[in-house]
């Protein structure tokens, strides 16, 4: 199974799973399955190699650093890019020798809003459920029933350009299901949007999701969405995959169940080493301004040993809390926590947002 | 076909809801035509003619005459007088002045003597179009006093050139067709050019990328629309600039359908050319950058402002392929010659294989990945 994925490399050793891999149950059927496939730019390796499968109705998400080659991954699968090498199937056709038929499987929400700034809500529906070839008949009835699904009715003869940036995301995802697709892959979704924009698209993901047999593909840098949303979590970094499991597996996966937020005055030098050597402590991260977060198998010992510690150094606690293992843990665990300034090809010419037109 | 109807719907709604870039797709050859017509259209008037009378005799009296009647008349230049040579040459070198005519001594006698009688004309020829306006209405004036007989004749050519004083239609009447052609090529550089690289940049396009549209069917698409936007752009220009320029022809039905079908033709030329210019274009200032240049090489050469017999070789060249002459050639030939088909259909014919060639090479150039 792991040889199925790739290997982490120095920092974390083998991608963890809990046996639901590329080759996790025979008898699943999968909705993706992607193997061995790779895309360069000249000498850039954006996706080197990666191999997973997707089931039937599963969400699915893929986390990574910006530049880490989730968004290329997802544009492979979708047919927007070419492959270079290795292979993906969607839903059972080749992204590369059938591509009009994966297209007709699939809908997509690119990372960029795509919906036509200058036509209402229900044109755009119109208009792509033409592309699609959705019968005429159908056509309305399948644009009323997404409307309400998305909660936009009494706005479908609002122009896109008056919609706030969370509207317009609820557009795009009607538009990617107006022909009812199996699949549907979904580039950072929420990016962009306030919280309770992002809340209001969570529920309405989760609601389609419980009305249509819908096989769902996330790629997503919010690791609380990835928490609330997948069944299972891909991490990806320097295009590679490091991880594939559940989120409770991938969380019970990092050394540490808690995790101990603590800011300090004056701390001494050493400090660190000090934390470093307290019993159950697996890692310790320095935040600036004397903020430190230690991972710990035993929350409450850690806790006790390292008031005792500022005590006896003298050293002023300002803050300290105590928590459980998140996704973040598991993601700065597998991908590190140095910047991806990674170059790499650009698709296009990057055209300013219209003010006052982006979310 | 359901596909290629679809992304013509989308071009042209989103068309109708930008009208800002309708209207700048035509008023911008529109005031060409009004300006460059108004301005290359006229004649010289009120020009200053300084006159130094060193003569004073009879003779120099019917100088001063001539002059006064073209004042009256065409008013080409209004005399002004000077006792001083000098002072008038230095008035002309200032540029107060645009020239100035000197009566030499002794004018008067000899040409009663007939002997050799000349006057001078001083011109500040920095100005060729001044200068050579000048003279040719002093080479009149002096052709009138060498002809005496005949001057009731020229009295009448004074009054035939009155009806002259709407000098500007005429030019008018001459650029009206590479104004027509000028609000297509400005309709598809917008419509065809820009939008789409402007839609590639925003990351719109890999909207309809993931659909199953096919790439023909998005190259026919993006062409249609394209196309249909220039043809509208074609119509509405030549029944405005028709009016402006006073020209009737364009309301016979029979020119009328040659019209539609020339612009629908060119249309698609332009279209496709510009396809093929952008077909692999990301940035979208380029067709900013280059609108200028391809405005320069496309329409100049085209014998819609100037005539192309006036060219030298190598931009005759450019003129012998560039689709502008053939749609300005074949509008000259409707609207000003009413010609009729069989004038036309070398240019039909030529921008029909033109826009089947560009096509046919960026078809395959169209990338329908990302």
């Amino acid at each position: 199974m792991i040889s199925d994925l790739n290997s982490r490399g120095e920092s974390s050793g083998e991608v963890p799973t809990n046996g639901h891999g590329p080759a996790g149950d025979p008898a699943a059927s999968n909705a993706i399955a992607v193997e061995h496939i790779v895309k360069k730019y000249g000498d850039f390796t954006a996706v080197d190699g990666v191999s997973f499968n997707v089931k039937e109705e599963e969400i699915f998400g893929l986390l990574g650093p910006n530049g880490a080659g989730k968004s290329t991954l997802i544009r492979m699968m979708t047919t927007l890019i070419p492959v270079t090498a290795g292979s993906a199937r969607i839903a059972g056709h080749d992204v590369q020798n059938d591509p009009d038929a994966v297209r007709r499987a699939i809908g997509v929400i690119p990372q960029a809003l795509t919906s036509d700034l200058d036509l209402t809500i229900e044109e755009n529906l119109n208009i792509y459920a033409k592309l699609y070839d959705v019968p005429a008949k159908k056509r309305k009835a399948a644009i009323d029933e997404l409307l309400e699904l998305v909660d936009l009715t009494k706005w479908r003869s609002a122009q896109t350009k008056t919609l706030s940036g969370g509207m317009r995301r609820r557009l795009e995802i009607a538009r990617g299901l107006v022909h009812s697709p199996r699949i549907f892959f979904l580039d950072e979704p929420t990016t962009g949007l306030d919280p309770v924009s992002r809340v209001a698209v969570w529920e309405m993901l989760t609601n389609i999701k419980s009305h249509r047999q819908l096989t769902i593909l996330i790629t997503t840098h919010y690791m609380d969405e990835a928490d609330r949303l997948c069944d299972r979590i891909a991490i990806v970094d320097h295009g590679k995959l490091v991880a594939l499991d559940t989120p409770a597996a991938l969380k019970a996966s990092v050394p540490g169940s808690n995790v101990i937020e603590a800011q300090f005055d004056n701390v001494p030098a050493g400090w660190e080493d000090r934390l470093k050597k307290m019993s159950e402590v697996t890692s310790v991260q320095h935040e600036g301004a004397g903020m430190y977060r230690v991972l710990t198998g035993d929350g409450s010992r850690t806790t006790t040993e390292l008031v005792e510690a500022a005590v006896h150094s003298g050293v002023k606690i300002r803050s300290l809390s105590v928590q459980n293992t998140t996704l973040d843990d598991v993601f700065v665990h597998y991908t590190g926590r140095q910047l991806r300034d990674e170059l790499v090809k650009a698709h296009a010419f990057v055209m300013p947002p219209r003010p006052g037109l982006q979310p | 076909m359901n596909h290629i109807l679809a992304i013509v719907e989308r071009e042209m709604r989103k068309f109708f809801r930008s009208p800002a870039l309708m209207m700048a797709s035509m008023v911008f050859p529109l005031v060409q035509l009004i300006v460059l017509g108004n301005a290359f259209g006229g004649k010289i008037r009120d020009a200053k003619l300084g006159l130094v009378d060193q003569d004073g005799g009879t003779q120099a009296l019917k100088i001063r005459e001539a002059f006064d009647s073209v004042r009256a008349n065409m008013r080409t230049f209004e005399p002004v007088y000077y006792n001083d040579p000098k002072t008038a040459m230095d008035d002309v070198r200032n540029g107060k002045i645009q020239g100035a005519v000197i009566i030499p001594p002794q004018y008067s006698r000899r040409v009663y003597e007939q002997d050799q009688p000349r006057i001078a004309l001083v011109v500040d020829n920095s100005d060729n179009f001044m200068s050579s306006t000048l003279e040719d209405e002093l080479t009149s004036i002096t052709n009138a006093l060498n002809q005496p007989t005949i001057e009731p004749r020229i009295l009448q050519q004074t009054v035939l050139q009155i009806v002259e004083l709407y000098p500007y239609i005429e030019y008018m009447k001459y650029l009206l067709p590479g104004s027509i052609t000028l609000a297509m090529f400005v309709s598809v550089m917008i419509g065809g050019g820009m939008l789409y690289i402007d839609d590639k940049a925003r990351g719109v396009h890999e909207g309809y990328l993931v659909t199953p549209i096919t790439k023909t069917e998005l190259v026919f698409g993006l062409n249609a629309a394209g196309a249909i936007k220039a043809i509208m752009t074609g119509v509405v220009i030549t029944v405005i600039g028709s009016l402006l320029a006073g020209v009737g022809t364009v309301f016979n039905p029979a020119i009328a359908v040659q019209l539609l079908i020339l612009i629908v033709l060119t249309s698609v030329a332009f279209n496709t050319m510009m396809f093929l210019l952008m077909v692999r274009v990301e940035d979208p200032l380029v067709p900013r950058a280059i609108f200028g240049i391809l405005n320069t090489l496309l329409f100049f050469p085209s014998g819609a402002i100037y005539p192309i017999q006036a060219f030298p070789k190598w931009l005759r060249g450019i003129a012998a392929v560039d689709p502008f002459t053939f749609a300005v050639h074949g509008f000259k030939s409707i609207l000003l010659k009413e010609a009729g088909m069989t004038a036309i259909w070398p240019d039909m014919l030529y921008l029909s294989i033109f826009a089947l060639i560009t096509l046919s090479i960026a078809t395959p150039l169209f990338k329908r990945t990302l």
